[in-house]
């Protein structure tokens, strides 16, 4: 049953550090989803697994055997690229078979697992087509069927979805993940996209400047990151730097210029210098109320999103913090020019130290 | 002043036919967002627009003069291209002061220009790097800056963000609004995200195989889809197939498979239609107990899956009937316990409800996002 295990990999092109000290465990039958922006060594990463690099220190282990020099026919993995790689000659089926009849298995087996998955595909009546009259979609749903019928228990996906319209895409996701558990396969998918690999992973690892920065599942890294850079990447986040006032058992008191809220996280730092980080749709919006002190601002911009509405509100102070609403009854709440109270559920404030670099540099997604 | 008209507008490659009797209008200052999948004819619309390619019928208005005989260099638009083209062997500084220099204006004129389109957006103390040098972010901005130094009062942006990472994406397009805006640009801006159209249109026009199928605000595009593609395409929605079995003042009842049946507001559709009912995945709401006495619409179902979603959880039900729905609950709202394997109720109001008649061509075509 594969397992893969990463033991302080680190890859170099000469003075470039592509992947540094990577650990990384990955269960059985796990989706993992790889996350980052261009140029994190995610792929570099991946390609270690794979096979098709070697890192130039530590170790990479598929079910618990040292894959040194082991090349990547050998490791027993299947591998889907982001290019759509069929053969132009070749029909779907005739691509899809094609592993199974250079392995020499028995025609009777390979025509009832190329047809399998193909109907799990939803491909069967695309058979006898050639690429160049698939669809995008088809022609990648083609390209992970080849992958599958590799009998590989290992499926190791690069961007599988990213030449994919955003559409395709969503639709595409739910699919794949489905054949990927009904298969009982472990995948290693790496992705751009932070909600495809929201909802489709049980297991997300965040890399940064060839760093693993941070693993988690999906609730955990969107609601309670462990750092600023994972908060910003997988979701939009509001990112206020303000002072610590009180620190109490169960919450802790923060205050940006005059303005105060609390925080329900208890903090073991000593700095008094913090970033409280808020996601948007948490922020709640109230009608401002005589004499009651709060945050209150100006509703500079709003933009429909369908099932969302997105607020940027300007403080009296001057910050502009990033609200969002359900839209679901059909009207709006507000609008803009309105005056409101920001409020902060202290449940959904975070609390992280300033961080050295300073908070451009550390939330960087560039 | 950039009023731009397409009327009638077709344009055929080797007996296919990419744009097929488009009817558009772009008003000044206005930001259009053409909207559609692969091979919708998108990027062909906005060449026709540039003049790099001309229509083979019908007529195409700038600010009411027929332009089809016009070359593109005199047609005063700035294409912004997917992959940015972006001079490779000039600096930051050549690029964007290159459409300056062109026109007949001094050095230090179209230095000014650039300065400040470079200021605008955030480059100019990258000046003096070559674009290899750039992230793609960066090279994006770069591409637009360029455009907008370039004079020209219309912007053709051709996937502007397409080539960037998925977070980055979102954080630019408010940038980028912004920028035209604020610079009172008129822009026409081709996506296949319907996500970043409805951040960035003031309008939006769907378009599929070459054709208009819907050009509206997106309040009006989400709420109001004027077609079951539309409806799907923009934002996704529950698809339930059924016939009309009975109308009355109150709205219709659809029997859906398997003999349930649910009430609709009135349609206008006559008994015994068939129709498909699309109703959005944050409008499905499912709940463990209904509490209210009326029971209209309340069916029951397993819930096969939950998927997290970031700002919002994404369940599966399985009705009693067979039909699968979606529901989307914001995270805000928090999940009231519910797992996968448990028995909820799922409620569809019928003012969330939009009916539309069966396709001819099947339901299944009119999903498929092509």
């Amino acid at each position: 049953m594969p397992s893969v295990r990463l033991v302080n990999v680190s890859k170099r092109y000469g003075e470039i550090t592509a992947v540094e000290h990577a650990d990384l465990q990955i269960e059985d039958k796990e989706y993992v989803c790889i996350i980052g922006p261009s140029g994190c060594g995610k792929t570099t990463l991946i390609k270690c697994i794979a096979g098709i690099i070697e890192p130039s220190e530590g170790e990479v282990y598929i079910n618990n055997k040292l894959m040194k020099n082991v090349p990547i026919q050998d490791r027993g993995v299947g591998y889907v690229f982001q290019e759509i790689a069929l053969f132009p000659h070749m029909n779907v089926y005739e691509n899809v078979s094609y592993g199974p009849i250079v392995k020499g298995w028995d025609v009777s087996r390979i025509r009832s697992l190329v047809e399998e998955m193909l109907n799990m595909m939803a491909l069967r009546e695309r058979i006898y087509d050639r690429p160049d009259v698939l669809s995008e979609g088809a022609k990648q749903k083609a390209s992970i069927a080849r992958a599958l019928v590799s009998g590989s228990l290992l499926l190791l996906l690069d961007e599988p979805l990213g030449s994919l319209d955003a559409k395709v895409r969503t639709m595409l996701r739910h699919e794949l993940k489905r054949m990927v558990k009904d298969l009982n396969l472990t995948a290693i998918h790496v992705t751009h996209d932070q909600e495809e690999a929201m909802a489709i992973a049980d297991k997300i690892v965040v890399m940064n400047a060839g760093r693993i920065v941070e693993i988690g599942t999906p609730l955990e890294l969107y609601l309670r990151p462990k750092r600023l850079f994972t908060m910003n990447f997988v979701g939009e986040a509001n990112f206020i730097v303000s002072e610590i006032v009180k620190r109490m058992n169960h919450r802790t008191k923060v205050r940006k210029n005059a303005a105060v809220f609390y925080s329900s996280e208890r903090v073991d730092f000593e700095e008094k210098k913090v970033v409280a980080a808020i996601r948007p749709e948490f922020v709640l919006m109230k009608k401002p109320i005589e004499g009651k002190m709060s945050w209150s601002g100006r509703i500079e911009t709003m933009v429909f999103m369908g099932s969302t509405v997105r607020y940027e509100v300007r403080t009296e102070d001057g910050e502009l913090i990033v609200v969002k609403r359900p839209f679901v009854s059909g009207a709006y709440e507000w609008n803009v020019g309105s005056h409101i109270n920001l409020e902060f559920p202290p449940e959904s404030v975070l609390l992280y130290p300033y961080p050295e670099a300073g908070l451009e540099k550390e939330i960087s997604i560039e | 002043m950039p009023l731009v008209r397409l009327v009638n507008v077709t344009k055929r490659f080797n007996g296919i036919t990419a744009i097929r009797n488009l009817d558009l209008e772009i008003g000044d200052g206005e930001y259009l967002c053409v909207l559609g999948p692969t091979g919708s004819g998108k990027t062909t619309l906005l060449r026709l627009i540039t003049g790099v390619i001309k229509p083979d019928e019908g007529e195409i208005y700038f600010d009411g003069k027929l332009v089809n005989g016009v070359p593109p260099q005199e047609r005063n638009t700035a294409y912004v291209p997917q992959d940015y083209a972006l001079f490779p062997h000039l600096t930051v500084m050549g690029n964007v002061s290159f459409g300056p220099a062109s026109r007949e204006l001094s050095k230090e004129e179209a230095y000014g220009i650039s300065t400040r389109m470079l200021e605008m957006t955030k480059l100019a103390w990258r000046a003096a790097s070559f674009p290899n040098e750039l992230s793609g972010g960066m090279q994006q901005r770069l591409a637009l800056a360029r455009g907008l130094a370039s004079g020209a009062s219309l912007l053709l942006l051709d996937e502007p963000l397409g080539a960037l990472d998925a977070r980055l994406r979102v954080e630019l397009r408010y940038k980028l609004k912004g920028l035209v805006k604020e610079k009172g640009f008129t822009a026409i801006h081709v996506t296949h995200d319907q996500e970043e159209a409805m951040v960035v249109g003031d309008r939006i026009a769907v378009l599929r195989h070459g054709q208009i199928q819907q050009a509206s605000i997106p309040f009006t595009i989400y709420n109001e889809p004027g077609s079951i593609f539309v409806a799907n395409f923009v934002g996704g929605a529950n698809f339930l197939e059924g016939f009309i079995v009975e109308r009355s003042q109150h709205g219709s009842w659809v029997q859906l498979r398997n003999g349930f049946t649910i009430r609709i507001i009135e349609t206008g559709y006559s008994t015994g239609e068939r129709v498909v009912l699309a109703i959005r995945e944050e409008t499905t709401r499912i709940v463990k107990n209904p509490r209210t006495k009326e029971k209209i619409n309340f069916f029951v179902g397993t819930v096969e899956s939950a998927s997290f979603l970031g700002n919002c959880t994404e369940y599966t039900i399985l009705l009693e009937n067979g039909d699968t729905v979606k529901s989307k609950v914001p995270i805000s709202l928090r999940t009231r316990g519910i797992s996968i394997g448990d028995r909820v109720y799922v409620h569809l109001q019928p003012e969330n409800i939009r009916t539309y008649l069966y396709p001819a061509t099947g339901l299944y075509k009119e999903l498929e996002a092509v």
